[in-house]
């Protein structure tokens, strides 16, 4: 039974690793070059901050969760793993709900500040943007997930475990 | 009695949280958290601002254009003032309930749903606070590669408001980390046998 909870862990922080680096790589590498009335637009991630934001967050959260598959599962450390998982956690909420705010006024435009939207001319590079989006809101359920397990695990509170 | 390295502190910190004097500390983070909540909810609903341009001049009349500036014309600020108006409340009804309910029979799930709710506030305040932040960000600066024009030079008032609630927003996010730090630890100091043994870490 043990052996199966640690298998299973060990799966879905993997799937976790792999999921924020998916969405980091697919953020990152979202690029575009088009020519809109003989003017050469090119849209890149790195055009705004919020997009900026999240790939570093799930960059940091990919090279956490690929130390953590190397870690020995008998250590003390597994208490601060609690701990940084919260916060990561987190960090990864606030990156999803700051990309997703900045990627809704791209594709719908906010026509009481005068901003177009501009999904029509860099249709490419949108469609990659929302995959993007889409991995990284897995990636923070499977986080959640992680969260929720690692503090049952590590502090015991409900109880659930006869001893 | 002999303790292990890794266990004294644990439990000490564990003793510390059920003395009384941490309910009052618990009740007033809570209230502080409720007040920034509000303050972020109210500044952010009632903010507006109306102004008039004038765009051609036919002859001698100008022809003038009203414009508003409102917080629900951008779904991240109606988002914002959605979260934290739901952590105000939550904060509101886990004061009254800690006041007022004292002979009320939680069936022993009162430890494990305050720190749950606790933990489902603070997501929903963070995310709200950062959205709201970005688009504040976006609007205050603008971005060129879109061609979209920043609006804070035209709509000042608007802009220092908004600023403002964010602010109490990332205040009531502060406390809100405090105070689901403190249920959590309540939580793994009621259960009568917590493990904070070392053979029981492995997940």
């Amino acid at each position: 039974m043990a052996e199966t909870k640690r298998i299973f862990t060990f799966l879905l922080r993997f799937m976790a690793f792999c999921t924020t680096l998916s969405a980091a790589i697919v953020m990152a590498s979202s690029r575009e070059r088009t020519s809109v009335l003989a003017l050469s637009i090119e849209a890149k991630y790195s055009d705004s901050p919020a997009f900026k934001y999240f790939v570093i967050v799930n960059a940091i959260v990919s090279i956490y969760g690929f130390l953590l598959l190397f870690l020995p599962s008998k250590t003390q450390l597994w208490r601060l793993v609690v701990a940084l998982d919260a916060v990561l956690t987190m960090l990864l909420t606030s990156s999803i709900s700051a990309a997703l705010a900045i990627a809704y006024v791209g594709k719908e435009g906010n026509p009481n500040a005068g901003w177009l939207p501009i999904c029509d001319q860099v249709r490419k590079y949108c469609n990659q943007v929302t995959g993007a989006l889409i991995v990284g809101f897995i990636s923070l359920i499977l986080y959640l997930l992680l969260f929720l397990y690692s503090i049952h695990t590590a502090l015991n509170p409900l109880l659930l475990e006869k001893s | 009695m002999a303790l292990q390295s890794g266990e004294k502190s644990p439990m000490l910190i564990g003793s510390i949280w059920s003395k009384p004097r941490s309910r009052w500390t618990l009740l007033g983070l809570r209230l502080l958290a409720f007040l920034a909540a509000a303050a972020a909810t109210l500044v952010m609903a009632l903010n507006k601002q109306t102004k008039t341009f004038v765009v051609a001049t036919i002859g001698t009349t100008p022809l003038k254009l009203s414009l508003t500036a409102k917080f629900n014309h951008t779904p991240a600020f109606v988002f914002f003032v959605i979260a934290n108006g739901l952590v105000s409340i939550h904060n509101l009804v886990m004061i009254m309930l800690d006041l007022l309910g004292g002979n009320f029979d939680y069936k022993g799930f009162r430890f494990p749903m305050v720190a749950i709710l606790d933990m489902l506030n603070v997501a929903l305040v963070s995310g709200g606070a950062n959205a709201a932040a970005f688009m504040a960000e976006l609007g205050k600066n603008g971005n060129s590669h879109a061609r979209w024009d920043k609006i804070c030079d035209k709509f000042g008032e608007y802009c220092d408001r908004g600023g403002g609630a964010l602010i109490a927003s990332f205040l009531a996010l502060a406390f809100m980390l405090l105070i689901s730090f403190i249920s959590i630890l309540k939580l793994v100091n009621a259960s009568p046998h917590h493990s904070i043994s070392p053979n029981n870490n492995q997940p």
